[in-house]
């Protein structure tokens, strides 16, 4: 409880004038009876004290829509990866069933991304590892970061952790991509002069206009935002935090965004697998 | 360009951006301590219209991070910022330039406060603002002479 009242002391300094419907009082995420953790205990060397789920910021509107797998939207695309997980493609013409056997084969797989892979010599992300497998297990043409058929499989294979707590692996080779990402998270871009920090660290929990900033949190992804009207990947939500702040952006797929997603992942170390989430 | 600008006449002061003759240009504006004396167009701006500039989401969206009581018309004031309230008594309008026009002058690097009135020394700008203020000196003059009329 010692989290709820400190995510709305922000709220009720101006209580007057923000909308006080849109402060957290608590609620529990229960999807299917079961229920999803949405804080954690960071640990000892983390910058933030608590770590707290998106969904924890978000209206009762909009968190009802991620606890009923039936009104939440992101299950159309679920629906149209599990049809392409049985559709073989490519030269080998073989489906993605055909070698991995039901998608619940991939369940842990969300928690451990970005993970370091030789052959690629950076942290592949799933997007990446997908790709991967569709040039060289089935011989087919590599799906775009943000085509609705990457959206849809990463949603279904992430799907299949949904609960499970962040535990990606920051050692060994990847540390230094997650160092750049920390370089990165605290370095101010654009006309507006801002770092990912200044939003989600210093002021998480507070309204910046009719939005309630969260830690920035990416144990939901891809994530359907209703401002999108469709599903999103990690790298269009950094992209879009960038164009606010009037900075150029760094290109889906970039090793600047694999560093960054690998940093703050590593951030969210311990909060559930939410994938896919729903987010206003 | 101090001087200038404080010689410019006023019927130069309808056309507004940063590369009119008289305008001190972002890179020229100078700080005494944590203020700015004198007015970056050399008139002294417009209320109303400072109200405005700072309300839309476009220009000042100053609501973005600051709660003001005076503009209750408008949805959804930040918190991210201190309440302003009072402002205009809190600091002199050469004080509320010089935080309008860079607050790192005024409270130090570790602020959040964008600049909205230099266009250099930033990283990753991107291209269609690159070389850009987000305010001209006109739209910040204006802002000073709104948010001076922010009295209890």
């Amino acid at each position: 409880m010692k989290r709820t009242v400190s995510i709305l002391a922000g709220g009720l300094l101006f209580g007057t004038l923000s909308t006080a419907a849109l402060a957290d009082d608590g609620r529990e995420l229960v999807i299917d009876g079961e229920t999803i953790a949405t804080t954690a205990v960071p640990a000892d060397d983390h910058p933030l004290d608590e770590l707290i789920s998106g969904w924890r910021f978000r209206s009762a509107e909009t968190q009802a829509l991620q606890m009923d797998d039936f009104e939440n939207p992101a299950f159309v695309a679920i629906e149209y990866a599990e049809e392409i997980w049985e559709t073989p493609a490519g030269k080998s013409n073989q489906s993605c069933a055909d070698c991995h056997g039901d998608a619940n084969n991939f369940t842990g797989l969300r928690t451990k991304l970005p993970r370091w892979n030789d052959e690629m010599g950076k942290p592949a992300t799933m997007e990446m590892l997908i790709n991967a497998s569709i040039e060289t297990h089935q011989g087919a043409e590599p799906w775009k970061w943000e085509s609705a058929e990457m959206l849809a499989m990463t949603a279904l294979i992430g799907l299949q952790s949904r609960g499970m707590p962040v535990a990606m692996k920051t050692d060994g080779p990847i540390a230094d991509w997650v160092k750049k990402g920390e370089e990165l998270y605290y370095t101010r871009v654009g006309l507006l002069n801002m770092a990912c920090a200044n939003c989600h660290e210093d002021n998480y929990g507070n309204m910046i206009r009719a939005d309630h900033l969260s830690q920035g949190q990416i144990n939901g992804f891809p994530v359907y935002r209703l401002k999108w009207g469709g599903l999103g990947s990690i790298h269009r939500r950094f992209k879009g935090c960038m164009d606010q702040v009037r900075a150029e952006p760094y290109k889906r797929g970039s090793d600047e965004f694999i560093a960054l997603e690998a940093y703050v992942t590593s951030r969210g170390m311990g909060l559930s697998v939410e994938t896919p989430s729903v987010r206003n | 360009m101090k001087a200038i600008a404080k010689t410019i006449a006023a019927a130069t002061l309808l056309i507004s951006g940063s590369a009119v003759a008289g305008v001190v240009a972002p890179g020229d504006v100078q700080f005494v301590e944590a203020a700015v004396p004198v007015s970056l167009t050399g008139a002294v701006g417009d209320p109303a219209k400072g109200r405005e500039w700072f309300a839309n989401r476009k220009l000042g969206n100053c609501l973005a991070c600051h709660a003001n009581d005076d503009l209750a018309e408008e949805q959804f004031h930040g918190e991210i910022g201190p309440y302003l309230e009072g402002i205009g008594d809190t600091y002199t309008e050469a004080e509320l330039r010089a935080i309008v026009v860079n607050s790192k002058e005024v409270f130090g690097e570790a602020t959040i406060m964008p600049a909205f009135y230099k266009s250099e020394g930033l990283n990753r700008v991107a291209k269609k603002f690159a070389g850009k203020t987000i305010l001209s000196a006109e739209q910040v003059e204006d802002i000073v002479a709104y948010l001076a009329t922010l009295k209890e």
